[in-house]
């Protein structure tokens, strides 16, 4: 498996699927501790990253991303979309014009990302949001990665699992951060809506290189 | 769900450009990006004022778009912020070189995206100059959360903020204005009924035909706590006393007292409510001098109200009562 842009393609692709697909289940997340809009914003977001890379047709897996990261940060409004356009552009950073990606530099561009959703919303770990699927995801991929043998399905494998273990390991969490702060202890036992569509773009991920 | 529309996806849309028809001599609607700019803009020598966030408070923002208030209203989704795409052409917009001031509630996107535009803005060498509003007092611990929200509070930091800006004050001094209004204004609200936004179809919360909310926010977000319902003046209380105590109002002060609906109460109740509100302020020894009641700042269809109070000074009481014509506020022209 090499990760080209057409696995790109395929990744963005399977992210616009996921979060149609998942567009009610994310509302209803958002709805009991949020404001019952990220399901909706996500769609419309990837469904305009869908046209982008239609009508653009990037060389590269970091132009790509590049792309993505401004079409997010145009189309989906709210704290998501600085938030994800932050996360992909500092991947596509990360990447520069590399044609194929090898195991580290991926596992650097999810580093990237993780750093750049901490810096442009200041959540830590354990604030319940989207921070707590990435950082354990960037973590297994940096792992995975130092491991010689370590492959690029097996540095997207172990990110997409520790995100969505990450993303489960909200329900009990207080809010620190974002809308669902306001509820305090009421905002536990519910998944963080963020950390969700979260793990969902990184299983794609997993599914565009299988 | 029974709502006057015709897609849940077109609501802004259609809402925005039916704004502009109905108030085409105040203001020019831009489809896309969308923003709504007053007519005369840019309006040379003066300091520029952006405010936005998400549809479903209206009249805020557009409505206040006009002569001593906003230049520039950036409508998001229904409450989702703008996007800076929509943000950065506001501003330029409506920028005559004496440079621009966001007016941003503090909620996280807004923040988030307002502060991407003002990068970008003064990228292209635009002033730029943040005035956050977080009169939200309903938020107790500002340091486990996102910080208190901006709510009813924003009406007033842009009415008077945008009298300075028409009186021809600087760009720091405009910010100055809004920042003094924002330090001493507060506000708590209550629901007694959760709204339903369009794309999602069900209420943002639920809540018994015998519950209300403490302590909401504008976007359909739950409160502080759930109580059982209470009559006018024992709600008006809750609303007010953590307002009066966090902004410290002591006998002989000047006030403006702003009882705002969520979009749902009718104007009979918020009257109900702002008697009780004046009698407390009475009684506490302050003055009333200015008053607002009605819809100013919404949440959909929600049934409540929010309870602002802002300390004046002669400053601010003058440029309150300075000359201003939006759709929303109108008086002085």
């Amino acid at each position: 498996m090499v990760l080209d842009v057409k696995w790109a393609v395929r990744w963005l692709t399977l992210c616009a699927q996921a979060m149609a697909e998942n567009r009610v289940w994310l509302i209803e997340l958002d709805r009991a501790i949020g404001d019952s809009d990220h399901g909706e914003n996500m769609d419309r977001g990837f469904q305009a990253v869908l046209e982008k890379l239609a009508e653009a047709q990037p060389e590269t897996p970091g132009a790509a991303l590049k792309l993505t990261a401004m079409t997010l940060m145009s189309k989906v409004g709210g704290a998501a979309g600085p938030l994800y356009g932050t996360a992909f552009l500092r991947a596509s950073t990360a990447l520069g014009d590399a044609a194929e990606i090898d195991p580290g530099r991926l596992a650097d561009a999810l580093v990237a990302a993780r750093d750049g959703i901490v810096a442009r919303g200041k959540a830590e770990s354990g604030d319940k949001t989207m921070v707590d699927a990435w950082t354990p995801a960037a973590e297994a991929a940096q792992a995975a990665a130092a491991d010689g043998a370590g492959t690029v399905l097996g540095v997207l494998v172990a990110a997409a699992e520790a995100a969505e273990a990450g993303a489960v390991a909200t329900e009990p969490l207080v809010a620190r951060k974002g809308r669902a702060s306001y509820l305090g202890e009421r905002s536990a036992g519910h998944r963080d809506p963020g950390a969700a569509s979260s793990a969902l773009i990184l299983r794609a991920a997993v599914g565009a290189a299988a | 769900m029974k709502k006057l529309i015709n897609d849940p996806r077109s609501v802004v849309d259609e809402s925005v450009e039916g704004f502009g028809l109905a108030h085409a001599g105040l203001v020019t609607v831009t489809a896309d990006p969308k923003y709504v700019t007053r007519k005369d803009a840019p309006v040379a020598g003066k300091v520029g004022l952006v405010s936005g966030g998400g549809s479903g408070h209206e009249p805020l923002h557009a409505g206040f778009v006009g002569l001593g208030m906003l230049d520039a209203a950036v409508p998001g989704a229904v409450f989702t912020s703008p996007t800076p795409d929509q943000i950065l052409p506001a501003t330029l917009a409506v920028n005559s070189g004496a440079g621009v001031v966001h007016i941003v509630k503090n909620y996280t996107g807004d923040v988030l995206n307002f502060e991407t535009a003002a990068e970008l803005a003064q990228a292209e060498g635009v002033d730029i100059r943040t005035v956050l509003v977080n009169d939200d007092v309903a938020v107790e611990d500002s340091l486990y959360t996102a910080g208190r929200r901006g709510v009813g509070g924003t009406v007033l930091v842009e009415k008077i903020a945008g009298a300075a800006a028409e009186r021809g004050d600087s760009l720091d001094a405009v910010a100055a204005i809004g920042d003094r209004v924002n330090s001493n204004v507060r506000t708590m609200g209550v629901a007694l009924s959760a709204c339903t936004v369009p794309h999602a179809g069900t209420p943002s919360f639920d809540l018994a035909d015998d519950e209300i909310e403490i302590g909401i926010g504008i976007h359909g977000e739950p409160g502080r706590h759930k109580i059982p319902m209470e009559n006018a003046d024992g709600i008006t209380d809750r609303l007010l006393d953590p307002v009066l105590s966090d902004l410290g109002i002591t006998g002989g002060e000047k006030v403006l007292l702003f009882v705002n609906g969520m979009g749902g109460t009718p104007l009979s109740e918020l009257y109900i409510v702002y008697r009780r509100a004046a009698q407390v302020i009475a009684e506490r020894g302050a003055a009333v001098e200015r008053s607002l009641v009605g819809n100013y700042i919404t949440s959909l269809e929600m049934q409540g109200c929010s309870i602002s109070v802002l300390r004046l000074d002669d400053e601010l009481t003058h440029l309150w009562d300075a000359p201003v014509h939006t759709a929303a506020l109108r008086w002085g022209v």
